[in-house]
């Protein structure tokens, strides 16, 4: 090697240091006010935090597939089914928590090269022709196998207790907080590494312009097919942690509706910004959330509350997805960068510096 | 044997439908190059709306003629006040604003309707005629051939004999040249994803009596089994959306009738894969030069 | 004789960035007048901006005396402003006859739109014999005949024609001028014609304008354009 070279690869490689030490850092930081939050929440909102976590694990591996590589899945519901029915099975057999997750990740995962592979190939609407064939056709399977997967009744998930040692009264929705959240913060640190360094620029490439990429010498093919991989193993554990936080699976938990939630989530909170990730997984938990306690409010009759309980979210979810994907594609996480952007400048417009539109990426 | 000879002419009822939804697809993809995904939630709620209409007066047609009307209307509606404002820079755009509109309808539908299954008769009997000791197909059958063969019919007609259908190739395959020559082309547009739309409500109101009756997702998996239908005609063969859902058709009643009705979704995503893989471009794919 | 098309301080350009500047332009009627210069200088950008394709970031459109400002490019057929834009734009998957009917389709008057029909078949014999074959069969110049011929079904005042020549053999394309001038003499049509092809252009045209840049850099009659070898030289490149 040159000395150029050797001096590039020395500068690349403190680089990886610095950032790895960077996102381990603000990991721990993020995992202590985790913790911290939920000694102070009350047990519901403890679960509602937990469900977060779970939903952040899939958000963020579908915004590195969407946002990141211009992939368009609407089958990741049904990767979460994957990862879920896994997990119960294998609770089932023995109730090993992280053997268990750790299995559930690796099915997804291999039914996630499947489909990506053939994803790969695929571009625009055939794309998401394709997987929201298998987000339709995937909950049938429970109804082939019915033996195994026990149809529409479902399964249920057995689940230990939390461990004798944090003491005999820790509070159940504490404890499922923790599972969450651990695999969210680690899906979340795995993520940043994996896409701020060359993996992430090449995604990006791909996205933006496939035959320059090509171009470039980047190997398209499986450029796609491991962010599909990628995107699969973290909606897998996402499933996962969600079959331990219901202690049930069932067809039903898996609509098509969940995979357009997971899309809408992200494209609300932000493609190709992992902060727009965890706008989606709390967007995901609090739309419901508020809506019920709307329908709560207002004088109905049980049966019209029921009706707009299942429903008001979806409505505005959908109605907000169209507006903000008609305003700004980007997402709410782009109209706050805009909006930077927009002081930035006048700032220096101000200052009378002709300084370089330092443009975040 | 006979199974088999029952199985064909049931597919190939099915198959109209299809046929005629693909149809659909591949109306509003060669006028928009927009693979409409909300196209089943529409057609749903101009069944409910049919539907409702059917009963509140007593009399099915009436309630057929609504969900048609509405159809129109629908398609429309969706162009001028959601579609045109898309920005096309991206093809994934116009996709997930389509979504968003399954989102929203499948919801309207489930707050307004509730989201049990409701019945959907209709004035025909599903029983099907003995032939030569073979049930072969019932009067619901002959009224689904009729209806899309008529439909189908009309449109050859339009497109090719009339001047509004030579406005709407034009503008499809060359809107500059056609603005150039005085042809309003977003009017025309419009009119594309009109009809489109009510030929996909005609395919819901034919094939939501044969399912589990009316239901905000019920179209999903006849969305899913058009889509494949035109994917294997090629996207942009109308000739190819309707020969697609024949093979569509018979497929899924085949499956169900030797394998059970559970493997039949997964022989759908089975052709869809296998098509996708091995000839993304249909099986009717011609080359469109466009305006030279 | 009275200006039909005349333009001032006429800047347009795409995304902001202005290609053309201040053209100032007249075009008498019943005349052709050739747009002449080098590639990229604006010539196409000029036919786009007219035709309400490309809206201007500045100045004045007059045809007939309206100010075209605003107008939506479907109107322009109806005032009587017909673009053969560069490439054609000959619909390929449509048949000649098509082509020709999408033409006259915005006419009201639905028989003369047919006598106009059936007087392009005469003229053009070429087009008669082939009217039920698909726009991709025909050669470059059957389909700038039926490009034209388009246009000329909706009876236009004023044509702006992008290039004819391109592309086509030299005996074709002198059949083109000759047309254009058996048009100019007998209806009385009135030609802005845009050409990399100074002779012919020249051959045919009553008036010529040069352009360079973007702007106008010499506007005369024909005869002393020919004549003119300095300017020949500076901008026409012969």
């Amino acid at each position: 090697m040159t000395a150029v070279r050797e001096r590039e690869t020395t500068a690349a490689a403190i680089r990886r240091e610095h950032r790895l030490r960077k996102h381990l850092a603000l990991t721990l930081l993020a995992a202590a006010a985790i913790v911290a939050l939920t000694y102070v929440l009350p047990p519901f909102r403890n679960y509602q935090l937990a469900t977060v976590g779970a939903y952040l694990c899939v958000t963020a591996g579908l915004t590195v597939l969407v946002g990141l590589n211009g992939q368009l899945s609407l089958g990741h519901g049904a990767l979460m089914a994957t990862g879920a029915y896994t997990l119960a099975l294998m609770q089932d057999a023995d109730p090993n928590l992280p053997l268990s997750i750790a299995v559930a990740v690796l099915v997804t995962t291999a039914v996630g090269a499947v489909v990506g592979l053939a994803a790969a190939r695929l571009r625009g609407p055939y794309l998401a022709g394709l997987t929201l064939a298998v987000a339709v056709v995937v909950p049938s399977i429970t109804s082939t196998f019915d033996t195994t997967f026990n149809s529409d009744q479902g399964l249920s998930v057995a689940v230990d207790p939390p461990p004798l040692a944090l003491g005999y009264d820790f509070p159940y929705e504490r404890w499922q907080a923790w599972i969450a959240w651990t695999g969210a913060l680690l899906t979340m640190l795995l993520l940043a590494n994996l896409t701020r360094g060359r993996f992430g620029r090449n995604l990006k490439a791909v996205r933006d312009d496939e035959a320059a990429a090509r171009l470039a010498g980047i190997n398209v093919g499986r450029t796609q097919v491991i962010a599909f991989v990628v995107s699969a193993a973290c909606a897998g554990l996402g499933g996962a942690l969600f079959a331990v936080l219901a202690q049930s699976v069932s067809p039903g938990a898996f609509p098509l509706t969940l995979s357009l939630f997971l899309v809408m989530a992200i494209v609300i909170g932000g493609l190709g910004r992992l902060s727009g990730a965890v706008w989606g997984a709390v967007l995901l938990v609090a739309l419901p959330a508020s809506t019920h306690s709307v329908t709560d409010s207002i004088d109905v009759s049980p049966a019209v509350a029921q009706r707009l309980e299942g429903n008001l979210p979806l409505a505005i979810f959908g109605v907000v997805l169209i507006v903000v994907m008609l305003a700004a594609p980007g997402g709410i996480a782009s109209l706050k960068e805009r909006f930077r952007h927009e002081k930035s400048k006048a700032r220096a417009r101000r200052a009378r510096r002709a300084g370089p539109d330092n443009r975040l990426q | 044997m006979d199974r088999f000879v029952f199985l064909t002419f049931d597919g190939l009822s099915r198959g109209a439908v299809y046929a005629a939804f693909a149809l659909a697809l591949v109306l509003i993809w060669r006028a928009a190059r927009i693979v409409n995904f909300a196209q089943g939630a529409m057609a749903v709620a101009t069944a409910y709306a049919g539907y409702s209409v059917a009963s509140a007066t007593g009399s099915y047609w009436l309630g057929f003629a609504v969900a048609l009307a509405g159809g129109l209307l629908l398609g429309a509606a969706v162009e001028r006040v959601v579609m045109r404002f898309v920005d096309h820079s991206s093809p994934l755009n116009g996709v997930v604003v389509a979504l968003g509109l399954v989102l929203v309808i499948q919801a309207v539908l489930g707050m307004i309707y509730g989201n049990e299954f409701r019945p959907a008769e209709t004035p025909f009997s599903r029983d099907a005629y003995d032939v030569g000791g073979i049930a072969l197909l019932s009067d619901f059958d002959l009224f689904v051939f009729g209806a899309v063969f008529a439909v189908v019919g009309l449109l050859v007609l339009l497109f090719t004999r009339t001047a509004v259908g030579l406005r709407m190739r034009a503008s499809a395959f060359a809107p500059d040249v056609s603005r150039l020559l005085g042809v309003r082309v977003s009017g025309m547009l419009t009119l594309g994803w009109a009809l489109a739309a009510g030929v996909g409500s005609l395919a819901g109101m034919l094939v939501i009596p044969t399912e589990l009756g009316l239901h905000p997702n019920a179209m999903d998996i006849v969305f899913v089994s058009s889509f494949t239908a035109a994917v294997v005609g090629g996207l942009d063969s109308a000739v190819g959306a309707v020969a697609g859902g024949l093979i569509v058709g018979l497929l899924l009643s085949y499956v169900s009738g030797y394998l059970g009705a559970t493997v039949a979704p997964m022989a759908v995503l089975v052709l869809l894969l296998v098509v996708l893989l091995g000839r993304p471009g249909g099986l009717f794919a011609h080359g469109k030069e466009r305006a030279a | 004789m009275t200006a039909l098309l005349e333009t001032a301080e006429l800047t347009a350009g795409y995304g902001g960035a202005p290609v053309l500047h201040d053209i100032r332009l007249a075009v008498p009627e019943g005349e052709i007048v050739a747009v002449l210069g080098a590639n990229g200088a604006g010539k196409t950008t000029l036919l786009r901006t007219l035709s309400g394709l490309l809206r201007p970031i500045r100045g004045r459109v007059s045809f007939d005396g309206t100010d075209l400002r605003g107008t939506r490019v479907e109107q322009m057929v109806r005032l009587g402003i017909a673009h053969v834009p560069e490439g054609r734009g000959v619909v390929t998957e449509l048949t000649v006859d098509e082509n020709l009917r999408l033409g006259g389709l915005w006419r009201r008057d639905r028989k003369d739109a047919q006598r106009a029909l059936d007087e392009v078949y005469e003229l053009f014999e070429p087009l008669a014999r082939r009217r039920r074959h698909p726009g991709h069969q025909l050669s470059g110049g059957e389909r700038q005949l039926l490009a034209v011929g388009r246009a000329l079904v909706g009876r236009p005042r004023l044509l702006l024609l992008d290039e004819p020549s391109l592309g086509l053999a030299p005996r074709i394309t002198a059949q083109i001028m000759a047309l254009l001038r058996t048009l100019r003499d007998s209806t009385g049509l009135t030609v802005l014609l845009v050409e990399q092809n100074v002779r012919s252009a020249l051959s045919v045209a009553d008036r010529g304008v040069v352009m360079a840049l973007g702007r106008v850099v010499a506007t005369s009659d024909a005869a002393t354009l020919r004549g003119d070898d300095d300017l020949r030289h500076a901008y026409l490149g012969f």
